[in-house]
């Protein structure tokens, strides 16, 4: 087929640099829908045929070079990432409104072009098979974040944040470089599809670890995950809403394409992956709970959902090893499913934090509060978001929790004792990932959405401009159609999971459909039910006294806004039960006994990441050692000449000792 | 039909717990209709509203009643399944009550009152750290019984010979200490405290008033049933005629009923910086029970 209509939008992006700054945006919308179109319509085909032919746009036709390839697989993450990223897309106009009197236009087109850029690149990680093609839409993929993170270079933290960023993204690189290298020192090709050859007659795990290791980074597997919650916070809410949406899947979209290749050693990629991803998610979700900032807070669930689909991914590699039909259907799709799951929920909780972040100009949990009598739709629909990330029914969430649920059960009696016992773990790990995530969300929708102002802003507050509620209520709407209509959902998902992990779906997916009409009904008899009630109050309180009073303080008058519970309060208990994982750092000048008129003093408390601590611990002890070598770099040439002496003298010396 | 039936428990219980409690404390106590004459009697009022709150207050105790509704249609009648049954089905039943866990959370926190925000946070933690227990339970009742519908489960649980007894056993204590968690009864919360920061439960809900107040005591009754119909599941065999298996499924309500008002008499209550711990210990103990029946299932040996 002709590759031209995927590669023009590739030239045409460079126009947006050159566009005059009035139709700036409405070219690069238009250019996202282009995209979206030439690359949705063979999507979906393949996806609504994952047996049929897989799409290849070969190189030599039009002005393509490079097979361009679009399986079932890629196509679902390619619906999944076109819908993410044309909401963001036209979010990000009433997000950066305010930002055109500080900005250059220089600058906002360079970032309208970068995120134009990350779009592509992240069509051409999921549409490139060929391994250094591949690579290179992977770099792309990372420098092009890393220019939106840059958007506030004004800040040092944000410089920083990004270059870290970018360091982390590079490890990763060289070690799928490593991993691509080793495949074609063995088999003389650098494609994924030549990892088939090399799995089938080499150990399969050492080779997939590399892989795993270089595509967790991205995703933010524990403890690879420490760029995760500063890039997100310091970026803008639609890119945050993009990175954590869909840029972090592609880390996952690269897991599961290696899997599709490996041909043993099930049992130990598929625990380790269970078990990981475990830890990542309840690690996660125990961090988010203690953060002050929203974004973070976010950030952090990022992290918790990764471990959500891991798991799913962890249970479905078992089911291949055990050779359970069950298992590889309902894992790999709870785990997929999830990943459309979040890139709704995820990127509508972002874009109603940025809409607050707006309004407010703080994430602060502890500064806000009540915003919810300003911006009620705002506020609804963070409450839509946070129902749905903690799996609650009836929302999207719940569907593929679900599966991942069914799977662990099923998976109880299907092995042997070992793993019987790590499926209860993980059910517990599941189990506990939800209860945490519902007392993270009453926090955070608590703290910052009821109650009262906690430092009442000086300017006036209003509700998110309609531009950018628009993408929430798209979002809003797909999020209830998966929940009420999960079949719709699950069974194209199940059909790329048959397809590519050659497990039939028949007895599986066709025993759901009960069960998800099932949790149709009872989601659309909980609205029914729900709303009579609420019809019965309205009708019965209609006519009788009605009186609106301050709060009941228990006998105290004249509270302040500042004495609700606050985020730190709600967190403090559970940081106690978790002290080992949480550390936080308290600022504060403890009262000395010569001081008889104490001065003035604050009091502030920061989580503390026990990860990074111990990356950055390592990191120092490097440099503490680098730094005495140093010392042999005395700028001396008298000493280098030394040193190169000494260094042919040893060569001399191995060489005639045979040892090279 | 364990719908109904659950509905006409629920009518009653409350009434008894008071009624056991106040007779073993040596008074004489009130009726046992009395808690629903007080329900009938806050339906009839008007309400005051904290001029705090928002939309979720408004909404919050109606959600937090129609789930507890929808998840006594889940649970199965001994003999007879429920509305709605299919395979996991447990998993909707826990995360439906946890749905409207979070709104009666959120709409305590809506009034921006710092008693309330504690409530709210320790109703939040305790359910929490429960929820492991029931999901143990349960999966440990699947790996015994091979299905995972709660109907099918307790179905098949009464034909395991007599390993059940012992199983049997740890599910129901299991069970009533979940209720009584999730219910904020004694040992983790004291509903007859009169300062508010001891409280859990009494304390979020310190600023609804008239029907609202209604529709959560109504809710507070209801799953008490819940959870009655589900240890009645264990007890029942299915055999039984079907008027002997309703005239047993009240005595088991009752007597629920009444343990929970023994209990509530002579035990005091925990610290609360002491109960995550009793909690976390309730999970221990389903996997214990997990162990054994993977021993029972001989595939420790095998």
């Amino acid at each position: 087929m002709n590759s031209l209509p995927i590669l023009l939008p590739v030239a045409l992006s460079f126009l947006i640099l050159v566009m005059p700054s009035r139709i700036r945006y409405c070219y690069s919308l238009a250019l996202t829908v282009f995209i979206m179109l030439v690359t949705g319509i063979p999507a979906a085909w393949e996806l609504f045929h994952p047996s049929g032919p897989v799409l290849v746009y070969h190189p030599g036709n039009g002005l393509g070079f490079i097979a361009i390839t679009i399986d079932s697989l890629s196509a679902f993450f390619i619906l999944v990432t076109n819908l993410t990223v044309f909401t963001g897309m036209l979010y990000s106009n009433g997000y950066l409104r305010p930002y055109r009197h500080t900005k250059s236009p220089a600058q906002l087109a360079l970032h309208n072009f970068s995120f134009v850029w990350l779009y592509i690149s992240m069509l051409g990680v999921l549409m490139l098979r060929d391994g250094f093609a591949f690579l290179i839409a992977w770099e792309l993929m990372a420098v092009s974040s890393f220019m939106l993170i840059l958007f506030e270079a004004e800040k040092r933290a944000t410089l920083k944040i990004a270059v870290t960023y970018l360091i982390q993204m590079h490890v990763g690189l060289v070690l799928l470089v490593i991993a691509f290298l080793l495949c074609e020192a063995e088999t003389g090709a650098m494609d994924f599809d030549a990892l088939q050859g090399y799995f089938s007659n080499h150990p399969n795990r050492l080779l997939f670890f590399i892989f795993f290791a270089g595509f967790a980074i991205k995703a933010g597997f524990i403890p690879l995950h420490t760029w995760l919650p500063d890039a997100h916070p310091a970026a803008p809410s639609h890119v945050s809403a993009v990175m954590s949406g869909v840029m972090i899947k592609m880390g996952i979209y690269g897991i599961v394409r290696v899997l599709t290749y490996v041909q043993s050693d099930f049992f130990t990629i598929g625990m380790t992956i269970l078990i990981l991803s475990s830890l990542t998610g309840l690690l996660g979700v125990m961090m988010a709970i203690v953060q002050h900032d929203l974004k973070k807070l976010l950030a952090y669930h990022s992290i918790e959902n990764i471990g959500i689909i891991g798991i799913g991914i962890g249970i479905g590699t078992l089911g291949i090893g055990l050779n359970n039909n069950f298992l590889i259907i309902l894992g790999f799709t709870g785990g997929l499913l999830h990943i459309l799951n979040h890139a709704l929920f995820k990127p509508l909780l972002f874009f109603t934090a940025g809409s607050g972040f707006q309004a407010y100009h703080t994430r602060n949990l502890e500064h806000l509060g009540g915003v919810i009598r300003k911006m009620p739709q705002t506020a609804g629909l963070f409450l839509l978001g946070a129902l749905s990330i903690s799996g609650l029914p009836p929302f999207n969430g719940f569907v593929s929790e679900f599966l991942i649920y069914a799977g662990l059960v099923h998976g109880l009696s299907a092995g042997n004792v070992y793993q019987s016992i790590a499926f209860i773990l993980v059910l517990v790990s599941l189990a506990l990932i939800g209860g945490l995530a519902i007392f993270c969300f009453a926090k955070a929708f608590g703290v910052v959405f009821l109650g009262t102002n906690r430092n009442a802003p000086k300017h006036e507050i209003s509700e998110a401009a309609a531009g950018m509620l628009i993408p929430q209520y798209l979002i809003a709407f797909l999020i209830l159609l998966i929940g009420l209509a999960p079949m719709v959902f699950i069974a194209p998902v199940a059909g790329v999971i048959a397809a590519h992990f050659h497990a039939p779906s028949a007895p599986v997916v066709p025993d759901l459909i009960p069960v998800f009409k099932q949790t149709g009904i009872v989601g659309l008899l909980l609205f029914l039910i729900t709303g009579f009630i609420l019809f019965l109050r309205h009708r019965l309180l209609r006519n009788r006294p009605k009186k609106y009073a301050p709060t009941w303080g228990c006998g105290y008058v004249d509270t302040s806004p500042v004495q609700q519970y606050t985020g730190t309060s709600f967190a403090a208990n559970f940081g106690e039960l978790a002290q080992p994982v949480l550390r936080q750092k308290e600022d504060f000048k403890p009262i000395a006994d010569s001081e008889i008129f104490p001065e003035k003093r604050s009091y502030a408390i920061h989580p503390v990441d026990i990860f990074r601590q111990g990356i950055n611990k390592s990191i120092d002890f490097c440099m503490m050692g680098l730094k005495k070598i140093a010392r042999l770099q005395t700028g001396d040439i008298q000493h280098y000449v030394l040193y190169a002496f000494v260094f042919i003298l040893i060569i001399f010396a191995l060489l005639y000792l045979k040892i090279i | 039909m364990g719908f109904f039936l659950a509905i006409v428990t629920a009518l009653f219980f409350p009434g008894v717990i008071l009624r056991v409690k106040s007779v073993a404390s040596g008074r004489k106590g009130p009726g046992v209709m009395q808690p629903w004459y007080n329900i009938w009697v806050l339906l009839q009022k008007g309400s005051v509203i904290s001029s705090t709150t928002s939309y979720v207050f408004r909404i919050a105790p109606a959600i937090y009643l129609s789930t507890i509704l929808i998840v006594l249609l889940l649970v199965p009648f001994p003999g007879s399944p429920a509305l709605f049954g299919f395979n996991g089905d447990f998993v909707l039943f826990a995360y439906l009550l946890a749905l409207g866990k979070f709104f009666f959370i959120i709409g305590a926190l809506d009034t921006g009152s710092s008693f309330e925000g504690m409530g709210a946070n320790r109703e939040a933690l305790y359910s929490m750290l429960a929820e492991p227990a029931f999901f143990i339970l349960f999966g440990t009742l699947a790996l015994f019984t091979g299905h995972t519908s709660m109907a099918q489960i307790f179905g098949a649980f009464h034909f395991q010979g007599y390993n059940l007894f012992i199983l049997g056993f740890i599910a129901v204590y299991l069970l009533v200490q979940i209720a009584m968690i999730e219910n904020s009864r004694m040992p983790v919360d004291d509903a007859k405290t009169h300062l508010e920061l001891t409280m859990v439960h009494e304390v979020m809900i310190l600023d609804h008033s008239g029907f609202d107040l209604a529709l959560i005591q109504i809710g507070t009754a209801l799953k008490f049933a819940v959870y009655g119909g589900l240890i009645s599941n264990f007890l029942l065999p299915e055999a039984y005629p079907f008027a002997v298996r309703v005239a047993l499924y009240f005595l088991v309500q009752l007597f629920f009923a009444m343990l929970i008002g023994f209990l509530e008499s002579f035990r005091a209550r925990k610290k609360l910086a002491k109960n995550p711990q009793f909690i976390f210990t309730l999970s221990s103990i389903a996997l214990i029970a997990f162990i054994l029946v993977l021993l029972l299932a001989h595939k420790m040996i095998g």
